[in-house]
Parts: structure tokens; sequence; C-alpha cells
């Protein structure tokens, strides 16, 4: 391969797995890459991220696929790769056991004692060199054929199960397991590193079978702020909570926009003119009457039922994020009960800690445990009727999700009414909005409902409140 | 201009000046030089991205025009304005003469009365120039399209002066913490680079750089408690600033080693909100319960 169908071939594939390069960005990398010359991997690597990488979110899914069209070594791992070869003329890789490195249950049991060291230490270097060692010995699919894809990551987490070595790691560094919990934390993520660098090691050596076009379209994850939220695994949901401070701080900004350009208050007529005289009549300064700090309250409803557990989870996250930003916010959990939840929210409380409380609040907000929208949205003008007023933002989270109950549109429609603005952030595609339980049609015909899956779609809406 | 000759000079003369870069900032802050692209540089607060435009002046003897953002930056105040409280002296001065006011009006549009601003004022510098755009996310949406237009081919029409065109490019960093998602077109149009906390021998390097007299040990000890701290979640976890100042403070102390004693009686310097000195107390087990 050329540089040049090398360099195509990267680009394009960084677009199908979701990248956004556009065609003046993609002749800036090459720019960039000639300007800086091939004899430096990492310098390789860092001319593609400065001109093709625009936003952090996307960073993972490029090194995966940089790793697959810029391979460190080819073929065998204990061969570093020579950077003048051309990579297409390297011999095939050597069968597996011919260093000599085995497999049994004494050389696994040997393999995890020196991984409980390098975990220990904390070497990059060390966990890459172990990494492509356990992939090569315990990632063997058996019965398959050379030219087939034979390794796989999960042969090699369940083998060495890193997982089950923190306690090791942690045993030779504490005299006393609970001694220090953020020693923990750092192990963790050690092991972490470590799991990655053998997905990528696998991803690797099956892009040397099935072609890198292949292993990027199939397997390279999409950037967090793509993923479903009702789809996020734990580690997207604390990786989503990251970016959801800017998020907040932007909506708050969009929310209070009209006060904020008109950025120096009305003018002061009389003070204006009264200053002029000293000028022989020319108004050289104006002054202007001091702006009205107003700022607008928000009213959130999070619908905490279990089919929206994870966008709860993250809704929860973003009110804790507004409650920063807002003076006056006012949040509210449903089940099938209303419960406020405002007096949770303190200014300055943690995070987690909140969580914690919020998620043992939950129950007051059930009552049968059967989502009733109906009634949450009937209980709410009940209990909290004052919540609402002519600045009031009503902002709803929620799947729309009502068990077939009486939907209470009338109510809503009500609170709709007595509000400012309202929005309805529905996780669902609209493919599915009335579909089963779904009464999101009907509700869309009372307030704006908004598809809000991911964060990008978080971040449309916000950027598009005007 | 060249303004570094390779990425391993930008990393040889940023560290002659204080500034310790890691190799993709060394290498992008290369090529934002040899490419002559503005580099938009994201990250946490105070991991050094307002720093390293200050040390890529420092280091090449370029002189540093700073354009500080901020909510209800106008172009006036980044481009250039009017000197109006000036022009209408002259004109109440002018009006007892027998001069027209076409004559008037061509006297007060010249160069007398401009008021230069950062954006302007860079783009007509004739000696070597970095324009730092900082905390570019605190501006309004309306400004980013002006940058946008001085950036793509760094001149500037003024009607009553006619065109002014740069002579010499100014290296541009803009930096953002990301308040604010900045445009496609601005990003399309920038390098990118996102700086963040550093690996504990760069930071090490760093506190060593940076405080004088410290010790070895204890400048170990400090990078790996920040680093177990960033560990946590934090409502707002330590940078590479509050480390210089964790390590200035206990040395200004004439401490010696860094004790659980020590980091609960000065964790104010490093922690900014009351939960995270809490969380940090908890976590580390600095108090015996
Ligand atoms: N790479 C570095 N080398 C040396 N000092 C640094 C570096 N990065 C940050 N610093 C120190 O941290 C301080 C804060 O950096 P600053 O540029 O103000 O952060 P930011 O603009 O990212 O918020 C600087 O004044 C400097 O002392
Ligand atoms: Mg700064």
């Amino acid at each position: 391969m050329t540089l040049l169908d090398r360099h195509i071939a990267f680009v394009e594939a960084l677009r199908s797995a979701g990248l956004p390069v556009s065609l003046s960005e993609g002749l800036d990398a090459a720019d960039a890459v000639l300007t800086l010359g091939l004899h430096d991997r990492e310098g390789v690597r860092a001319a593609y991220a400065a001109t093709l990488v625009k936003r952090q979110p996307h960073r993972a899914g490029f090194d995966h696929v940089f790793d697959l069209y810029f391979p460190a070594l080819v073929g065998d791992p204990t061969k570093p790769v020579d950077p003048d070869a051309d990579p297409d003329n390297e011999p095939a890789e050597m069968p597996e056991g011919a260093q000599g490195l085995g497999d049994g249950p004494a050389d696994l049991a040997a393999f995890r004692d020196d991984l409980v060291n390098a975990l220990g230490l904390g070497d990059p270097d060390a966990l890459q060199t172990m990494a492509r060692e356990a992939v090569q010995r315990f990632g063997l699919i058996r019965g398959r054929a050379e030219g087939e894809q034979r390794w796989s990551s999960y042969n090699v987490m369940n083998r060495v199960s890193p997982g089950e070595l923190v306690d090791r790691v942690l045993q030779g560094l504490l005299a006393d397991l609970d001694e220090d919990p953020t020693m923990r934390r750092l192990v963790e993520a050690q092991v972490a590193v470590f799991s990655e660098m053998v997905d990528a090691e696998v991803r690797r050596r099956a892009a040397e079978v099935r072609g890198p076009e292949h292993v990027a379209k199939y397997t390279v994850r999409k950037s967090i702020d793509q993923i479903d939220f009702t789809s996020a695994r734990k580690a997207d949901l604390e990786e989503m909570r990251r970016e959801i401070g800017p998020l907040a701080r932007r909506l708050a900004t969009r929310l209070n926009k009209h006060k904020a350009s008109r950025q120096r208050g009305p003018l002061d007529f009389r003070r204006t003119v009264r200053a002029s005289v000293s000028s022989g009549g020319v108004p050289l300064d104006t002054h202007h009457r001091p702006r009205r700090p107003s700022r607008s309250d928000l009213v959130v409803l999070c619908d905490v039922s279990g089919s929206v557990a994870n966008f709860a989870n993250f809704t929860l996250m973003l009110v804790f994020a507004l409650r920063e930003q807002f003076n006056r916010v006012r949040a509210f959990t449903f089940v099938d009960e209303i419960h406020e939840v405002s007096d949770r929210f303190h200014p300055g409380a943690d995070p987690i800690e909140t969580m914690a409380s919020l998620a043992a609040s939950a129950q007051y907000a059930s009552l049968w445990g059967r989502t009733n929208y109906g009634r949450a949205f009937t209980r709410f003008t009940e209990l909290h009727a004052d919540a609402l007023g002519p600045k009031t933002n009503l902002l709803i989270l929620g799947d729309a999700r009502s068990n077939y109950s009486d939907l209470g549109i009338d109510v809503l429609q009500q609170m709709v009414k007595e509000s400012r603005h309202a929005w309805w952030l529905n996780p669902e595609s609209p493919r599915h909005w009335n579909t089963g339980d779904s009464g999101a049609r009907d509700y869309e015909k009372v307030v704006k409902m908004i598809e809000c899956r991911n964060l990008v779609q978080l971040g449309d809406f916000i950027h598009d409140l005007a | 201009m060249t303004w570094f000759d390779s990425a391993a000079d930008a990393e040889k003369k940023l560290s002659g000046s204080g500034y310790l870069a890691d190799q993709a900032t060394a290498t992008t802050t290369y090529l934002a030089g040899a490419l002559e692209k503005p580099l938009l540089v994201e990250g946490p607060a105070g991991v050094g991205k307002t720093e390293l435009a200050k040390a890529i002046a420092r280091s090449t003897g370029a002189e540093l025009i700073r354009l500080q953002c901020y909510e209800g930056l106008d172009e006036a105040r980044a481009l250039y304005e009017w000197n109006y409280k000036k022009q209408l002296l002259r004109i109440q001065a002018s009006q007892g003469d027998d001069q027209t006011w076409s004559e008037t009006h061509d006297d007060i549009f010249t160069e007398e009365f401009l008021l230069s601003r950062p954006l302007l004022t860079a783009i007509r510098k004739e000696t070597s120039t970095v324009l730092l755009i900082d905390e570019v996310d605190k501006t309004d949406v309306e400004v980013e399209g002006l940058l946008l237009e001085v950036l793509s081919d760094f001149q500037v029409t003024i009607p009553e002066l006619g065109t002014i065109t740069a002579t010499r490019r100014p290296m541009v960093l803009l930096t953002s913490n990301a308040t604010r998602e900045l445009s496609e077109a601005v990003r399309r149009r920038c390098l990118y680079l996102h700086i963040d906390y550093p690996d504990a021998e760069r930071e090490h390097a760093i506190l060593v750089g940076q405080v004088p007299g410290i010790e070895e040990k204890l400048a170990r000890e400090i990078v790996d408690t920040v680093t177990r701290l960033r560990a946590l979640e934090l409502r707002k976890a330590p940078s590479i600033a509050e480390s210089v100042d964790w390590a200035r403070t206990l040395v200004a102390l004439g401490t010696g080693t860094l004790d659980q004693a020590t980091i609960d009686a000065t964790l104010g310097v490093v922690l900014k909100h009351s939960s995270d000195i809490d969380r940090a107390v908890r976590e580390l087990k600095l108090r015996q319960a």
C-alpha cells in the first residue's frame, strides 16, 4: 500500500466509524503528515489527531482506527516492527508456542504473578508487553485455521481475569487493604487500561487477517456523545456525566439569553443629558440603568421508573448540574406518585452523595410501582401548583410510557399553559412513539416533544433553544 | 518566519522557557507554526492552555497579544472602534473654521482617531506575534463569526480606511474550557489539541522546575497525592496550577514530607469546594473516625 492509499483508506475508515471528516480536513491531515515525516508513529498519530479530531469524545474511536491502520508492530509481538520494512512483505506470524510460552495452568499462574507486579508498578510499557503476550498465549480460539480470525479477548479475560487480581495488587502496596480507598481506584484504572490494551491487540490481529476496514467497521464503538442513554453501560454513564456540566451551563445561558443580550441595561436618559452639560451638550458618555438580575426558574419532572433507569440516572445528573446555574430549580421525580427532591440538591453538594440520596428517595415517587403519567401530573397539580408561573421553564424527562393508564393530557396542557416555556425530552426514537404503551404522540399535541437519545441530541436541543 | 524547525525543536524551545510539553503538544505546536493554522486548545482549567501561548511567545521572541474573551465582548472591543469622543471634540473645534463637512469627515476618520483592539493590532504587527484568543467559549456566537472572518484571510476591512492585510501572519491560539460548544466552522478551520492532566513524570518535572528548593521526595509525594485526588469524582479536580500552589505552600512552611496530618491541614490549597475536601478527607482516611 502506498502512503497515499493508506491515508485515503484511513480517512475513509474514520468516516465510516462515524467521525465527521471534511474534505479540507483530510487535505490538512495529509499536509501535516508530510510536513512532519513518517519516522515516528506517535508523531503521525498527533498530526492526524490535530487535523481530524476536533472533539475530545471522538478521540477513543480515532485511536482504535489509527491503531488498525498504523499498527505498532506486525505479526508476532515478540518482534518489534522494522519501520523501513514494507508491512505487506512481513513474514506471516510464527506458530504459537514457538517461543516456548505455554498456556497450561502453571504458565497461567506465573503469568498472573507477573501481571500483579506490572499492575502495581503502573508502567504502561510493561502492561503493553503483557497485553500482547496475553493474547498470544491465552487468547487463541481453538480449531481455527491460519488465515481465520483466531484470537479472542473474551478468552484472555476469562483465563487471566485481571479484575480478580486487584486485591493481590493492593496487598503488595498497602499494609491494610482498606487503608486507602483511592489506591483501589488507581489499581482498578490500571486493570481497565490493561483490558483495553488486550482488546486493541485482538483488533490488531484481526485486522491483519480480515483487513482494517472490516475491523474498523465492526468493532469501533460509537463516541460517547452518540451512545443511547438507554443502552449505555455503567462506564459510559460515568463518562457522560463528565460531559454534563458544560451542557448544563450552556442550557442555562440559553434560557437566560434574552437578558444577557441586552448587556448594558436600558439608557438612563436623564443622567446622560445631565452629564453632557460638561461637554457642551454633547453626550460623550451614555449612562445606563443597572440590569435587573432576574434569572428564570426551572421546574424539572423526571420519570424514574425502571423503563428509563439509565436515562433517569443521567437526567438527575443534569438536574444536579443545572442546580448550579439557576437560582431556583425545583425538581420532582415520579413513577405514579410525585415526589419533590429539590432539597436534595444543595448548592455545593457532593454529586455522588446526592445521587445516592436520590436513589434512596425513589421509593417515595412510587406508590404501586407502575408508571402512571396521568396520576403523576394530577398529583403534581394538587400538591405543587405553586411551582409553576409565568417565569417558569418546565422540563419533563421521560419515555411517556404510562402502562395504558389515563395520560392526563388536560392536566399537562394546563401545566404547560401556566409556564413560560415547556419541553419534553424523550429518550426514545420517534419510531417508537405511540407504539405499545407510549403516549408520546398524544402528549406531543400539547407540549413540544423532543427526541433526546444521546448527548449529541441533548446538545442540539440546547443549541436550538433561541 | 519559521516558528520551530521540528516537533523536537518545539519541545526543546518550550522547555527552555519553562513549559514542559508532552509529545502531542509539541508536535501540534510545531504544526500550527509550519502550516500557519490557528490552534484551538481545549481541556480542563489549569492544565496550561494559556501558558502554552505565553511560552511560545517567550521561546520564539515573539510579542504576545491577548484577547481575553468574556460574555458581551463585541467587535468594538475585539477589532477596532472609532474614538468618538475625540471625533466629537474635533467636530466641535472645527465649527468656527471654514472647513467643509466632507473635509472634516475625511479628517476624523483617520489613523489618529482609530482605536485598535487586539485582533487588528495583531494583524498590523510587522514583527512576529502570537495572538492568544483566550477562553473563546465565553463569548457569544456572533463573535465567533467575526473571528472566523479574521482568521480565514487575516485581513480586516475598515470602510473608511480600506482593507488591511497582515504582512506577517501571527501564530493564533484559541483556548476553551468548553462551557459552550464552538461552531463546526471554527473547529474545521483550526488545528485541535486537547490538553489533559500530565502524567506523573511530567508533573514532577514541572514542580521541580517551578518551585525553587523543593525536595525530590516531597515533589513525588505531592504528585502521588494529587493523582489520587484526581481519581476521585470531585467537583473540581486539582490541576497543575493547584499542585504548583501546594508545592509552594509546603516549601514555604518548611515541610519535608507529606504525611496525613499535613495533607489534612493544607488540603484547602488544592481543593476549592468544601464538599470536595470532605470527600478527600474520607477517602484518604485523613482523620480517625
Ligand atoms: N506544561 C507546563 N509546564 C510548566 N508549567 C505549567 C504547564 N502547564 C501548566 N503549568 C502551570 O500551571 C499554571 C496554570 O496554567 P494555565 O495556562 O493558566 O491554565 P489554563 O489556561 O489551562 O487554565 C501555569 O501558570 C503554569 O505555572
Ligand atoms: Mg487559561
